[in-house]
Formats: structure tokens, C-alpha cells, sequence
């Protein structure tokens, strides 16, 4: 990820400000410019929940660039209280017991860094609530 | 009146016991057990650093100023020794996450394991000199320990936050007192990895000269005696030096067992006295005296005379609390996965 665009999203990365669309209410998480279902224009900052619960997750066991030295970990679907849809890693918890359904918390984590000597990337994931 | 409006503490799942250190490098754990008075310490998992512990820690102490508008801070500082970044403050990134940007003075703190009670201390006098109306000042620390040292037994991670203000205080500050020296017990010297330390040095003419001749001047200051106090915390680098200060100073056991946390959770650095503080916060009652006293090698000691105000019985349950956080699931690590959350690993350079 490049500094500039690490930089724009922090508001959803760091604070997790969602658009909502003042004409229907659609909440686009990440922001968008335009509504996907009305096609308004014009949106409302809000801020998601802060709790879930696990709609579905994988265990990631080959893992991207960047993230290997963390092999196995958990990506889940979560439904937020606010019924908001979010994807993201699920940590702090034993992998055997993780399941469908489970609550889960948002804490501000190290999300990747770019290289040894470059900027830290940080964002959101997720815990057992 | 001046003192703390909000107060949270953040400590990670993952921990070490003594044992699992000690096989590795064929020591005695009983020694450790006993001498130092450690069980366990806390462990950073690979995804956090001092500002994902303060950013938790803030926003728990924000709960805590029930309503207080994060643009309502006027000042930030963070202080620990182990910043994510030798250049780029810790600070700007927490002001960030907390949405408490951009007016806001902000600055990173460092004066080994007392950073974080500096950070309170230059708080309390800016609020107290009308300079801002509410200061959040947070001590933290992931320290790090060199394989096989002594160190490594108790060096451990977690930061508590605390947000000082004039109106809505929980805990009302009557007294402070710095004590300062130029002592080389303990340093970490520029692109070092690991510090070093001066061994049994970093006792009686450092921790327990500092410490003492701090809690004494705040004594006088104040005039009160250990007898007037229901809780006494001083910085924790071991389970030993606090209980054998507090004793030197005429504290019972009693009045140090709430916030005396190094037991289980090591030795926190910037974090060490403010999240026993947190601890003592988490059970006081209204009208309660907290005697507090920072160490830092290098040396010096802040001192502070909290008393603890109605409020207190109304945050108390607004956010995770700090013994809980050390008592619920932990997660106990081999040493090689130790290892290798902390780096302490070399790999291959990538091509």
C-alpha cells in the first residue's frame, strides 16, 4: 500500500467512518462518491459499530505477501450490531474454537508495514468480544 | 479543581511464565520466582505496538469522561521507550484515531520507565495553568529484554491512558514531586536493539534512592504519612522493588496489593505505575488518598497525591477493567513463538 492512499482511508481505517446515503440510508463502508442503490450524491458521515457477530470466516494458511510470517489466521464476514457487512482479520483467538456466530469486538491493530524501514500500515480487527 | 476526568488501561492476551524462559537458558526459575517475585509478564502479539496499546488504552479512558468530545482535548503525550518510529510521533497517530485531530498539541515523551508519568505530570500543569481545558497523557511500553538476561524475566507490554481536566474529576491531584538525577543504571544506546544495565547498581543508588527521597519530599510537602493513605503504587520493575520500598516507607502490604500488578504482568516500563494506578482507580471509593511514585532509570521519580472524588463509583464499570484484562484468558506462549512475536529471531533478508 502506498503512503498516499494509506493516508486518505485513515478515517475508515482508523475510526471506521462509514457514507451514509442521506437520501435512502444505504451506510457504504468503505465511502463511496455515489449511493449504489439511489444514486444519490450526497452522504453523512456516521461511525459503525464497534460489536458483531462472525457471519462466516476462512483460515488463511498460504497467505499473501506480506502477511506470512502470520499463517494461520482467521478472515471473517462480520455483521456488525449495526447491520453493516465488514471483512477482516479475527485475532486473540485459539483457531480451533473460532465458529460461526461468535462475538467479536474491533481493536486497532497493526494491519502490515511497508518493508523493515517504511510506514506502518494500522487499522481495524477484530477480537472475541 | 484538577485531576483525572477519564482513565483506561490496556493489557495484551498473550503471556510467558518464568519456567518457560528459564528452560531455555538452563536458570533457575524457583530464583526468579522468589527473587524477583514473578510468575508471568505479558507479551505483545506481532500485530501490536505501543500506539495500537495507547489507542485502546485512550479510548477506554475516553468511556470513562463519559461525553467528553475527543476535539475537546487540548494536548497529547504519550511516553514510552519503545515508539514504532525513531522519527514520526506515536502521538499524531492515536490523536488521529481517536478523532481528536487536528487542534490539539501533541508530543512523544521519553525518560525510560517514568515517560508515562511525565506525560501526567506536564498534563496536570497545563490544565492547572488554563493552557488547555482537558490533556490526554498516556504511558506505554512493548520493552524489550536481551535473550537470556535478567531482563528478559519481567520486560512486558501494556499502557494506561488517563485524561486530566477541571470539571467531572474522579480522582483530584493534591500533590506532585519530581526527583530527578544523573544516574547511569539503565540505557539504550542510539540503533541498539537491547538495552543494558548496570545489575545490582540499578538497586540502591537508583530505584530505591530515587524513589524514597521522592515519596519523602512529597510527604513533607503535603504532610501526610503512609498511615493516611489507602493505596500506595510505585513503579514495578520487578515484584520485589515496589514491596520492599513501600516497607522502606513505612506502606503495608495491604495498601500496595491493589495496584502491585508486576507478579503477572511484568514489568510495563512508562506503563508500569499508571496501569497500578488504573488497578487502584478500578476498586477506590470516594474519599480514598492514592500515594503514587514513577521510577526511571537515569534517573528520576514523579510523585503524586490523588484523591479520589465522588465520581469514581460512576466510571468505574464504563470500561474494561484492569485486573480483569490481567485475569481473563490469557494466552500462555512457548518460547518459540515468544521468540518470534518479539523478532527476536534473525531471518533471511528477502531479494
Amino acid at each position: 500500500m502506498i503512503t498516499a492512499r494509506y493516508w486518505r482511508e485513515m478515517p475508515q481505517r482508523y475510526r471506521y467512518e462509514a457514507g451514509k446515503c442521506v437520501k435512502c440510508g444505504y451506510v457504504a463502508f468503505p465511502p463511496r462518491l455515489i449511493c449504489p442503490v439511489c444514486q444519490a450524491r450526497e452522504f453523512q458521515t456516521v461511525t459503525l459499530a464497534n460489536t458483531g457477530k462472525i457471519e462466516t470466516f476462512t483460515v488463511i494458511r498460504v497467505a499473501p505477501s506480506g502477511f506470512e510470517d502470520e499463517v494461520p489466521y482467521a478472515m471473517a464476514v462480520i455483521k456488525l450490531d449495526d447491520g453493516v457487512q465488514v471483512t477482516a482479520q479475527v485475532v486473540d483467538v485459539d483457531l480451533d474454537e473460532i465458529k460461526i456466530g461468535d462475538r467479536v469486538r474491533v481493536e486497532f491493530r497493526r494491519i502490515s508495514q511497508d518493508g523493515e524501514a517504511g510506514v506502518i500500515f494500522y487499522g481495524y480487527k477484530f477480537v472475541p468480544a | 479543581m484538577v485531576g483525572i476526568v477519564g482513565y483506561g488501561a490496556y493489557v495484551p492476551r498473550c503471556r510467558i511464565r518464568v519456567e518457560e524462559i528459564a528452560k531455555i537458558w538452563g536458570a533457575d526459575a524457583e530464583s526468579f520466582k522468589r527473587g524477583l517475585l514473578l510468575r508471568e509478564k505479558s507479551v505483545p502479539a506481532p500485530d501490536q505496538d505501543l500506539i495500537t496499546m495507547s489507542v485502546e488504552a485512550a479510548r477506554y479512558a475516553l468511556k470513562r469522561a463519559a461525553g467528553l468530545d475527543p476535539k475537546e482535548l487540548g494536548a497529547i503525550y504519550i511516553g514510552a521507550e519503545s515508539h514504532p518510529y525513531a522519527v514520526k510521533p506515536s502521538g499524531t497517530v492515536v490523536a488521529e484515531a481517536i478523532g481528536a485531530t487536528p487542534d490539539i498539541h501533541c508530543a512523544d515523551y521519553e525518560f525510560a520507565c517514568k515517560a508515562g508519568s511525565e506525560a501526567m505530570f506536564v498534563t496536570l500543569g497545563l490544565v492547572q495553568a488554563d493552557y488547555v481545558k482537558y490533556a490526554l497523557a498516556i504511558g506505554g511500553d512493548t520493552s524489550q529484554g536481551a535473550p537470556g538476561d535478567a531482563l528478559e524475566y519481567s520486560t512486558a507490554a501494556g499502557a494506561a491512558a488517563y485524561i486530566m481536566g477541571r470539571d467531572r474529576v474522579l480522582a483530584e491531584i493534591e500533590h506532585t514531586h519530581s526527583y530527578t538525577t544523573d544516574t547511569p543504571d539503565f540505557w539504550r544506546r542510539d540503533l541498539q536493539h537491547y538495552p543494558q544495565h548496570g545489575g545490582r547498581f540499578t538497586g540502591e543508588p537508583a530505584y530505591f534512592k530515587h524513589v524514597t527521597a521522592c515519596a519523602r519530599a512529597l510527604f513533607e510537602k503535603s504532610g501526610t504519612k503512609p498511615g493516611d493513605f489507602k493505596y500506595a503504587v510505585f513503579h514495578q520493575p520487578n515484584g520485589k522493588f515496589p514491596q520492599r520500598v513501600s516497607r522502606m516507607l513505612g506502606f503495608t502490604q495491604k495498601q500496595i496489593d491493589q495496584g502491585w500488578l508486576a507478579p503477572t504482568l511484568g514489568n510495563t516500563y512508562s506503563g508500569s505505575s499508571p496501569m497500578g494506578l488504573s488497578a487502584i482507580l478500578d476498586v477506590a471509593r470516594p474519599g480514598d488518598r492514592i500515594f503514587m511514585v514513577s521510577y526511571g532509570s537515569g534517573a528520576g521519580s514523579d510523585g503524586f497525591i490523588w484523591k479520589v472524588t465522588e465520581r469514581i463509583v460512576e466510571v468505574q464499570n464504563l470500561a474494561p477493567q484492569t485486573r480483569q484484562q490481567l485475569e481473563h484468558k490469557p494466552r500462555y506462549l512457548d518460547y518459540g513463538t515468544y521468540a518470534k512475536f518479539r523478532r527476536k529471531i534473525r531471518k533471511a533478508e528477502k531479494v
